[in-house]
């Protein structure tokens, strides 16, 4: 394994390493949802909140933005500039979709009273959902600099890096995703 | 890493997903939803990690997978045993029907604040 290589498969198992304590972290968060998951001081509970359908459209919605970041991974395999910008920009715009979604949902239960404050259920709630939100917020800023940096230099080794290690982090977003679509929305609206 | 195995992943992951939400729609009140819903989830996620992070492709030394499987033991003790430890709780701390459990941690609540 020459030099470059060796460089590459480091950083790469360093940061599945990272993602990996963020699993934990999610892990304590999804917890901490499920044992409060009851408390909600005579507040509103999740079947009476949460909206399936919009649930399903930001599943989508997030699930379509990691294939199209698997569109720029293949696309830097073949050295296909075109092919990356077209995917990152398709994955902006959709991960700018799924957090306006996100944010009107959140928006929308503080403003008819029922936020983080409300009850213990609502904390929980508030927290998972949006340490997940601010996970994709840092995704998109990162993106935005990797783009930047693609038209000002070109495709260097280092931005290869990073366009692989931004690729695990999104995917593993989505995936965190799933999980919340499952345990919030789905489990939640029906008990 | 080609594009039809995103597509494989991707259309697989949007069948799961979208089986997911309409057994809840038309069966919610199911008592195998719970196990139903989670192994359709348990399914996607090896589906993603698999089509998606490639988990599984290493050659030499298997860090990624070794580190994802010491994740998924600290993941199952903190989830089932947050879980587990909070259920006995609420069993053997309160001898109340749910609506006075309400009404006990509402007042609580009310002089805490």
């Amino acid at each position: 394994m020459n030099e470059q290589a060796a460089v590459f498969n480091r950083t790469t198992v360093g940061f599945w390493v990272y993602l990996m304590t963020d699993c934990v972290l999610f892990a304590s968060l999804f917890a901490t949802f499920a044992v409060l998951r009851t408390a909600t001081a005579s507040g509103p509970s999740g079947h009476e909140i949460f909206e399936l359908p919009l649930a399903l459209t930001e599943t989508i919605i997030l699930l379509t933005s990691s294939y199209s970041c698997g569109f720029v991974l293949v696309g830097m395999k073949r050295g296909n500039i075109k092919q990356m910008m077209t995917g990152f920009i398709a994955t902006f715009l959709l991960g700018i979709a799924f957090l306006s979604i996100e944010l009107s949902e959140f928006t929308k239960l503080i403003h008819e009273g029922h936020g983080p404050q409300q009850s213990a259920f609502l904390t929980s709630f508030f927290t998972l959902v949006g340490t997940h939100g601010a996970h994709i917020t840092v995704g998109l800023i990162w993106l935005l600099v990797m783009v930047t940096v693609l038209m000002k230099r070109g495709l260097t080794d280092k931005l290869r890096r990073q366009i692989t290690l931004f690729g695990l982090f999104w995917h593993f977003l989505d995936l965190v995703w799933i999980f919340i679509f499952t345990v919030v929305y789905l489990i939640g609206a029906t008990l | 890493m080609t594009i039809a195995r995103y597509t494989i992943g991707f259309v697989l992951s949007l069948l799961l997903t979208i089986v997911a939400y309409y057994y809840v729609v038309a069966r919610g009140d199911n008592p195998l939803l719970l196990i139903v819903l989670a192994m359709l989830a348990i399914v996607q996620m090896i589906v993603q990690l698999v089509f998606f992070l490639h988990l599984g492709e290493e050659t030499g030394p298997r860090y990624k997978l070794l580190s994802f499987g010491f994740m998924l033991i600290v993941l199952g003790i903190v989830v089932i045993g947050s879980i587990w430890i909070m259920v006995n709780l609420n069993q053997n701390m309160m001898h109340m029907s749910p609506s006075e459990k309400t009404n006990y941690m509402t007042t609580q609540n009310d002089q805490a604040f």
